[in-house]
């Protein structure tokens, strides 16, 4: 019987040589007639020791890493076939403390096994929330992901079942259903892994959203970064067609959902989901006023349900478990889990899907294992580029969006950036402002001219120009922004450089001061 | 008139007929020319237009809105740099000044020898495997100096093979 091996086929995975990997292992087993089968599956989000090998045995699955072409031929005279002990070797698995620690109920299935494979899909739990929804009415299915607590995974946090509540009471020929799957945060890739490494759970939690209100049909706007994501979707879309999970009679319901994934074109700004229904329309990504809501006026101007992918896919397991048992996880108003990405200047960076409340300290330190560089953390900005830069001092408050808030950071899509003490806040700050100018849509003024405004300040700044002054109306130009734009691009820009300002003075003003002298 | 106008127009054309009906099918149209000629010549602007019933303007207003889409034809390959802060937090401002360096060009700007043009890009979904890049279509992770020097001498020897 041939031994099953994998090799994930996650972009990750595949930045760091898994294709090279794989084919290896393949032409190893085959000159030495090993009988294998060879599986790409997702990624378990252990990116350091990515290639990451696995092998099925009766013990369980064994795990390598990571693994270059050069340490095939060992492992395979080390007996890796049948879990043989390696220098490479991790154990089983499961019992990879980074892995057994987690509490995994979205991402849950990655890296189980061939994404494509809709029998493990299946094997997995998979259609089940999809089976349970059709047969319950509408506003019970939205009443369950009301109850669980889940709140929207995107960073803004609003509560999922209200919005789909709101579509679902909205009168309405034709509805839709958009996943907003462009993630430009940086230090965010769970979104992509999902994509990757589980479609059909996206799959599955946007056909939910489309019985639960009403739609019929469902629109993926993918970001043009992920070429791997947008193969695997589109497959992933055509073998759920053809086995009846999308099209005319969902799951035997008779109800109708159709699902389609359009590129964007490489901007910040359509992750805003106003702006990223225009940019489906056809148009400029511009943002649009609120009122009225995409829930009532959405997509070509009908109502929409426009959830990221974290948010959708945690719909599955809610359905299939219940809201109760997602919102037994997690802390205050933070319910359910998030899956954490631990990035940048991080020894152990990758994905950890914990229930609200841990704090940065655990993640950094228990997980992370401190930075890559072996030198003293100094920085984590966590929330993506509009996220605040959080000192050392607040690294032990719990991850839950209202204690995040009380201090002037965010959550967001669960993004931990790590940086040691080589950094330069001021250089940080900068780069705050010349992104906003990059990718600002130019609505509303305070964004449009006060990012750019506010990188030219920075860089008086840091040249040590009248730095007090310079400050001063940095701090102002801030206020203006925050205050007076339209969405949160120009509107949370200002935290990254004022949470820099506040929590590293030291950065800006005596050290500036001293080099211009 | 040049020569190839009138194949570039039927090429355009080709491509964009099949998306007629798609709703808000700008960006896919833009898409597939890009994919298929590389670039999005300024012919595919009033054709586009004319098929979706749009002034030239609002056509114009969306390729120039989108970072993705190009005017002007690429070199043989298109290396994108993450300039996005988990690659900073890794060294990506050495590796920008590295890459620029070397390849004697400037964002958006292709190498003298037509093999490369190099581009900016925020966040590939690479950040715990940072400094990143794109060639084409796939991701390359932790890439410093050496390992960038070693990507392109690989992509140069492709086009001499």
């Amino acid at each position: 019987m041939s031994i099953t091996v994998y090799v994930p086929c996650d972009s990750s995975a595949l930045s760091l040589g898994a294709e090279k990997t794989a084919a290896a292992i393949a032409a190893e087993a085959a000159r030495r007639g090993a009988d294998i089968k060879l599986v790409r599956n997702g990624s378990r989000g252990l990116f350091w020791l990515e290639p990451m090998v696995e092998v099925e045995t009766p013990a369980g699955r064994v795990a390598y890493g990571p693994v270059q072409p050069k340490d095939v031929p060992s492992l395979f005279e080390a007996g890796f076939l049948a879990g043989g002990k390696h220098a490479l070797s991790l154990g089983i698995t499961e019992d990879i403390a980074y892995l057994k620690k987690q509490e995994r109920l979205t991402a849950a299935r990655i890296g189980l096994g061939d994404p494509l494979c809709l029998d493990t899909y299946a094997a997995h739990g998979g259609w089940q929330g999809l089976k349970n929804a059709v047969a319950m009415s509408r506003a019970d299915v939205v009443k369950e992901v009301t109850e669980s607590g889940l709140r929207g995974r995107g960073g803004a946090a609003f509560p999922t079942g209200i919005k789909w509540n709101t579509v679902l009471n909205t009168p309405g020929a034709q509805k839709y259903v958009v996943c907003n799957a462009d993630e430009g945060d940086s230090g965010t890739f769970s979104d992509r892994m999902l994509m990757e490494g589980d479609p059909y759970t996206l799959v599955e939690g946007m056909t939910i959203a489309g019985v639960a209100v009403g739609a019929t049909q469902g629109y993926i706007y993918l970001r043009s970064e992920y070429p791997h994501a947008f193969k695997t979707l589109k497959e992933a879309i055509r073998r759920a067609r053809e086995a009846g999970w999308l099209g005319t009679n969902v799951a035997g319901s008779g109800k109708t959902f159709e699902l389609e994934v359009r590129l964007g074109a490489g901007a910040y700004i359509c992750g805003e989901e106003t702006s990223l229904l225009e940019s489906l329309e056809g148009k400029r990504g511009i943002v649009r006023f609120k009122p009225p809501l995409p829930a009532i006026e959405g997509l070509f101007g009908k109502p929409t349900v426009i959830n990221n992918v974290i948010s959708l896919c945690s719909v599955p397991v809610i359905l299939a478990k219940g809201g109760k048992h997602y919102q037994d996880f997690g802390m205050g108003r933070s319910r359910g889990t998030l899956p954490f990405q631990l990035t940048g200047n991080i020894k152990h960076g990758g994905l950890v899907e914990k229930a609200f409340g841990l704090t940065l300290n655990q993640l950094l330190y228990d997980y992370g294992g401190g930075s890559a560089t072996g030198r003293p953390i100094r920085a984590v900005q966590v929330g993506g580029p509009l996220g605040a830069y959080v000192p050392e001092s607040q690294f032990d408050i719990p991850l839950d969006y209202e204690a995040y808030s009380k201090v002037n950071a965010m959550i967001g899509h669960g993004g931990m950036v790590v940086f040691d003490d080589t950094v330069d806040m001021a250089e940080q700050a900068r780069y705050a402002m010349e992104f906003c100018a990059i990718e600002s849509c130019g609505k509303c003024t305070p964004c449009r001219i006060g990012s750019t405004r506010g990188t030219e300040v920075m860089d008086k700044i840091i040249q040590g120009i009248d730095v007090e002054a310079n400050i001063a109306l940095m701090r102002s130009l801030c206020d203006t922004m925050l205050n007076g734009s339209l969405c949160a691009l120009g509107g949370m820009a200002p935290y990254p450089v004022l949470s820099a300002l506040n929590h590293f003075p030291e950065d800006f003003a005596a050290k500036r001061e001293a080099a211009a002298a | 008139m040049k020569p190839d106008t009138a194949a570039e127009t039927q090429a355009i054309k080709a491509l964009i007929e099949p998306l007629q009906s798609t709703p808000g099918a700008t960006l896919p149209m833009l898409h597939a020319i890009q994919d298929s000629l590389g670039y999005v010549p300024d012919a595919a602007v009033p054709l586009i237009a004319e098929t979706l019933n749009l002034s030239r303007a609002e056509v114009h207003g969306v390729v120039t809105f989108y970072h993705h889409y190009r005017r002007h034809a690429p070199g043989k390959h298109v290396v994108q740099i993450c300039r996005a802060e988990a690659c900073q937090s890794m060294g990506a401002r050495q590796l920008e000044a590295h890459a620029k360096q070397t390849l004697g060009c400037d964002y958006h700007e292709t190498t003298a020898d037509g093999a490369i043009t190099l581009e900016a890009v925020y966040c590939l979904g690479n950040c715990a495997c940072a400094p990143a890049i794109r060639v084409d279509d796939e991701i390359v992770g932790r890439v410093d100096a050496s390992r960038f020097d070693e990507v392109i001498a690989e992509l140069r020897q492709e086009e001499r093979a």
